[in-house]
């Protein structure tokens, strides 16, 4: 897999900007969709009062993972370096299995397409999924 | 549904026949562990898996993977009643245990190599296939109860 290159960075940074004022309502919508297209997700959120995908605690999770998405987009030339906290904390205490990070990127960027249709190309496309695939593998890093 | 023809029924009995349950059981829970640390979120309740000492002397580890290839042996048995007869296991996995299925998917894998260690070549490419098809077979049952 080829990292991400300067014009995917600046792609990234770019659509970031325009889309940043809506990052909370993007998390709502991405996890409320993953946690309703893929149920087996929810095996995760079993401390959750309320499992459903509109559930207050699946909103407030929604803003929280985004706010970590936004921060990554800061730290996009490190993202080893940037999420290392973050990694060691889904590595040793969460223990998500790597596979659902892909899950939760693709519904990300069903939000995007859906509330960008203009804006999320298919060049920005592209730089998105490699980007949220990059910030995978940083969070998956201290895995094993 | 997956259909397994003659053959593969055959090569699947023949492969499982050369298993003993007793000493590959233990490997799976073990490999698993150490090859997929984070699954360890699983077994909370298992006391010391945080090694790899401690996870190949752990007595309810090995014995989680003797209880697994019994369901797996009951499967062999009834290799057309696959979804009917994991429906209770995958609720309980799901209800109960909130497993997350992609655990499944690798304990699958888990257990084809620690099959392979002891078969070698006795596990050739097309009984591998076989027994592959059968074994997604039951991984897919397992996930057939979340919701």
């Amino acid at each position: 897999m080829t990292s991400l290159n300067a014009k995917d960075k600046d792609t990234v940074r770019a659509f970031w900007d325009k889309v940043s004022n809506y990052g909370e309502d993007i998390g709502r919508d991405a996890l409320c969709r993953m946690l309703a297209v893929y149920p087996q997700t929810k095996t995760y959120f079993a401390h959750w009062k309320d499992q459903s995908p509109t559930s207050e605690s699946a909103k407030k999770h929604g803003i929280t993972v985004m706010g970590g998405v936004a921060d990554a987009v800061t730290k996009i030339d490190d993202l080893s370096r940037g999420l290392l906290g973050l990694s060691e904390l889904h590595a040793f205490t969460l223990r998500v299995d790597p596979s659902n990070f892909k899950i939760l990127a693709h519904n990300i960027m069903v939000v995007m397409a859906i509330m960008f249709p203009v804006d999320f190309t298919p060049e920005v496309h592209v730089a998105m999924d490699k980007f949220l695939a990059a910030l995978a593998r940083a969070l998956a890093e201290k895995y094993r | 549904m997956v259909r397994l023809t003659d053959v593969e029924r055959s090569l699947i009995r023949d492969v499982w026949d050369k298993v003993n349950t007793d000493e590959v059981g233990p490997e799976i829970i073990s490999r698993i562990l150490i090859v997929y640390p984070w699954t360890e979120r699983h077994f909370g309740t298992f006391g010391d898996i945080f090694t790899i000492t401690a996870i190949l002397q752990n007595s309810r580890v090995s014995n989680h993977g003797k209880v697994v290839l019994q369901a797996l042996d009951r499967a062999v048995k009834n290799m057309d009643n696959i979804k009917l007869m994991f429906q209770g296991l995958s609720r309980m996995h799901f209800e109960k245990l909130n497993v997350d299925p992609e655990s499944f998917r690798l304990l699958a894998d888990c257990i084809t190599i620690a099959m392979a260690c002891k078969l070698r070549s006795a596990m050739n490419p097309e009984v591998q296939a076989a027994w592959q098809k059968f074994l997604y077979s039951v991984v897919d049952a397992m996930n057939k109860q979340y919701h």
